[in-house]
């Protein structure tokens, strides 16, 4: 089916080689990371992680905000969502990936990855993540593939891809509780040390997921001959899911706050007070913070009313806002903030370097291009079906 | 076969843009390493014997290594008894001590010398130091 | 060839397999390295469970920090980067608010606040460093030392998010040109790798004591904690010793003496 994406538009090759050029420059900027060190980045002694590892822990929930389609199509029979499924499978191929690539690029000394597998640690979460993110990765390409290849000859799916989507339902759920796992066993970070770190990050990705495949989808129909929903209401299905995930992830940050504050604990404060309204006069992500809360409250307001979800454009500009507004917290507040202050109630800031963001740019490009070729791919699958 | 003729030609001339080095080189005898083994430490020992016989450490130095590197670093054993009896350190330096010839630079030395012959990069001395190294 | 694409794949596909795995099998029931000895050195200090004690009477002058942090980083080639966002420290010191921040007392003696507390890897009973490491890099030995294997450290900085007392470093770059005078007896680090305190493994093999110790005239007290004749044991069982957030489970090796003798 490879072939598929070899034919293309002006428009199609045009993108495709836009992203092959900020491929190019990401890669340029990561020699020289890997030459000189992750120095080049602002990551310091007191700020251990940063841009990559907050990347990686978007996407993966991106990833597993598939399931968000495949649970209601396979396990409940919503049929709404059978022309969009392929669609959060491919999604998720793309973010898996990323999110991989993204650790690559943090590791300190890449060459040495396969250590994690060559030397198991069952009571490392990061052993158990690139597992369950290497599982769920194979799963999605089995059963993306297996069923768009069934479809495009025009056979019924093999039976025994059913077990196998049964299986990627819970494992979906588990890439992002062993994500959260990663974070929420530290016993020095207190930012981190929640019990509903894993239910916060379910509801963040279920929201943010969603909105970037509804969006996504918005864009196959315009620039395609296939609609992944033909008027059937998948789209505002999905809406829904959006918008009471974002509510419940609102809601458990407020559970955070309360406890933080009405306890009074100093070291439960500290890092809430660092992003919201900066410490010992460090407000470096204070702004952030206050634009990502006030999209999600547009974003949940504008979905709430049906007049204003209903309509094509502000549909997309309260997707756009939830999808901000969980990228700012979830890929930057939550990682720095973990790190401030410091376990010796110090603060360093973090200052985002010029490569970090083109080593950056570079990996969104290339889950970008993977994406383009698969999407390609599906698509033309269904314009023959339906032509 | 679908376009056979093309299909065969361009393997031939595949294979043979390939096998070129060989027959370019053939008839010609490339010098060995120039290997060093008269370092001022090695000529004082009365017993030429490295830590294993010549032949054996040959062929499994890195292995040896590889296992010296786990049982120090990690067992905590740094004393190595051979397959005579006798007892080493487990350390660089007890290879280097006789090894390493301190009048000669670093790319004519023993490890190097054969290593750059062979194209086999050991990454061993972006953190271990030459005892010339040190002494700069 | 009558072959179709997708069979060709297949075929090759698992001639491959069975070619590298066949390769595989061989060459690995073939090399078998010959079984030797590997013993423990017969001079090396041995104990149970190694622990410090600070005895912060000791530690007046700005001197008497500075000797115990020279000592260490010269003997481990610890590079000086001269700034803190990728400075690598293996022992330092911190005042008392800094050291022991959720032990804050607005009213305490002004000289004990200021007093240089020696900040080390505290060498954890259960470290949480230890239970993070994906490749077990860093991991503890039977006598309580969480030591470091950085052939196998991948960087990827799980156990400095892990630690709670922030003792780790990083290598952000290459240290080798910020190294004063490279010591040939312990190697260098390269960039990418984690690296803290190691409790001078390297020494109590000869049967030394740790590079610090040495140099504190005193100040700082190493020993077998699991020895009841020990001088560490005597004083941590008899007078009042504060370790680094105890509240966390990690039980540090690292204990304060901060009442008693001059300080009171």
């Amino acid at each position: 089916m490879f072939e598929r994406a070899l034919t293309g538009s002006r428009r199609y090759w045009t993108w495709v080689f836009v992203l092959l050029a900020v491929i190019t420059v990401g890669l340029y900027s990561y020699f020289k990371q890997y030459s000189y060190g992750l120095g080049v980045t602002g990551m310091s002694r007191d700020v251990s992680w940063g841009l990559y590892i907050a990347q990686f822990t978007f996407l993966v929930g991106v990833a597993a905000s598939a399931v968000m389609l495949v649970l209601p199509y396979y396990l409940h029979d919503f049929k709404k969502f059978g022309k969009m499924v392929i669609l959060g499978e491919f999604l998720a191929i793309s973010s898996v990936i990323m999110s991989m690539l993204f650790i690559i690029v943090d590791l300190g000394q890449p060459l040495r990855v396969l250590n994690v597998i060559l030397y198991p640690s069952p009571h490392s979460m990061m052993f158990w993540d690139m597992l369950v993110l290497f599982g769920y990765l194979v799963l999605n390409i089995v059963i993306g593939w297996t069923t768009l290849g069934a479809e495009s000859k025009g056979s019924p799916t093999p039976a025994w891809v059913k077990p196998i989507i049964y299986l990627s339902i819970p494992w979906a759920v588990s890439i992002h509780t062993v994500t959260a796992f990663l974070y929420a066993g530290l016993p020095g970070r207190h930012l981190w040390l929640s019990a509903i770190m894993a239910a916060r990050f379910l509801a963040s990705a279920f929201a943010a997921g969603p909105a970037i495949l509804i969006l996504l989808c918005l864009l196959v129909r315009r620039v395609s001959r296939f609609d992944p929903d033909p008027g059937v209401g998948a789209i505002q299905a999905l809406v829904k899911i959006v918008t009471y995930a974002m509510i419940a992830n609102v809601f458990f940050y407020g559970l955070e706050f309360f406890t933080a504050f009405y306890s009074n604990i100093p070291e439960a404060k500290a890092p809430l007070k660092y992003l919201f309204v900066g410490l010992e006069g460090h407000t470096r992500l204070v702004p952030f913070m206050w634009t990502a809360t006030i999209l999600a409250f547009v974003g949940i307001g504008l979905l709430l009313f049906p007049s204003t979800r209903k309509n094509d454009k502000i549909l997309s500009l309260a997707l756009v806002a939830i999808i901000a507004a969980n990228w700012t917290d979830k890929g930057m507040g939550l990682v720095i903030g973990g790190f401030i202050p410091n376990p010796f109630d110090r603060v360093t800031e973090y200052v985002i370097t010029y490569t970090e963001i083109s080593v950056t740019l570079g990996v969104y490009a290339i889950g970008m291009l993977l994406l383009t070729i698969l999407y390609k791919i599906a698509i033309s699958v269904r314009e023959q079906k339906e032509t | 076969m679908y376009k056979g003729g093309k299909i065969i030609a361009s393997l031939v001339i595949f294979v043979a843009l390939l096998s070129l080095p060989f027959f370019y080189n053939r008839g010609k005898a490339n010098k060995g390493p120039e290997i060093n083994l008269n370092t001022p430490a090695i000529l004082q020992l009365a017993d030429k014997q490295c830590v294993e016989p010549t032949e054996w450490m040959r062929a499994n130095h890195m292995q040896l290594l590889l296992r010296w590197r786990d049982e120090a670093v990690r067992m905590g054993k740094t004393e190595y008894i051979n397959s005579q009896g006798k007892s080493f350190k487990i350390s660089l330096q007890t290879c280097l001590n006789c090894h390493s010839d301190p009048a000669l630079n670093t790319s004519d030395q023993f490890c190097v010398s054969c290593h750059n012959y062979t194209a086999v990069k050991p990454n061993c001395w972006s953190c271990h130091t030459w005892p010339q190294e040190a002494a700069k | 060839m009558s072959l179709n694409r997708r069979r060709f794949f297949r075929k090759a596909g698992m001639i491959t397999a069975l070619g590298l795995g066949g390769t595989f099998g061989i060459t690995g029931l073939l090399r078998k390295v010959e079984a030797s000895e590997y013993e423990t050195p017969q001079q090396g200090l041995v104990a149970k469970r190694w622990a410090m004690v600070v005895d912060m009477s000791k530690f007046k002058t700005q001197e008497d920090y500075n000797r115990v942090i020279e000592a260490c980083h010269s003997v481990h080639n610890v590079p000086s980067l001269g700034n803190p966002k990728d400075e690598i420290k293996w022992i330092w010191n911190e005042d008392y608010e800094h050291a022991f921040p959720s032990q804050n007392n607005r009213y305490m003696k002004e000289s004990v606040k200021n007093y240089p507390f020696i900040i080390l890897c505290n060498h954890c009973e259960n470290p949480p460093c230890v239970k993070a490491c994906p490749t077990e890099a860093t991991f503890q030995r039977p006598d309580g030392i969480v030591d470091m294997d950085f052939h196998r450290c991948i960087g990827c900085r799980f156990c400095m998010a892990a630690c709670p007392y922030g003792a780790r470093s990083f290598n952000f770059r290459d240290p080798r040109p910020f190294i004063k005078e490279i010591n040939p007896d312990f190697p260098t680090r390269t960039l990418g790798v984690v690296e803290k305190c190691n409790f001078c493994v390297e020494r109590l093999e000869k049967g030394l004591m740790p590079a610090c110790v040495e140099e504190s005239k005193g100040g700082l007290i190493f020993g077998d904690l699991d020895d009841p004749k020990s001088e560490v044991r005597k004083i941590v069982s008899s007078q009042y010793t504060i370790r680094r957030k105890p509240e966390l489970g990690t039980q540090p090796s690292v204990y304060y003496l901060v009442g008693g003798g001059d300080l009171v």
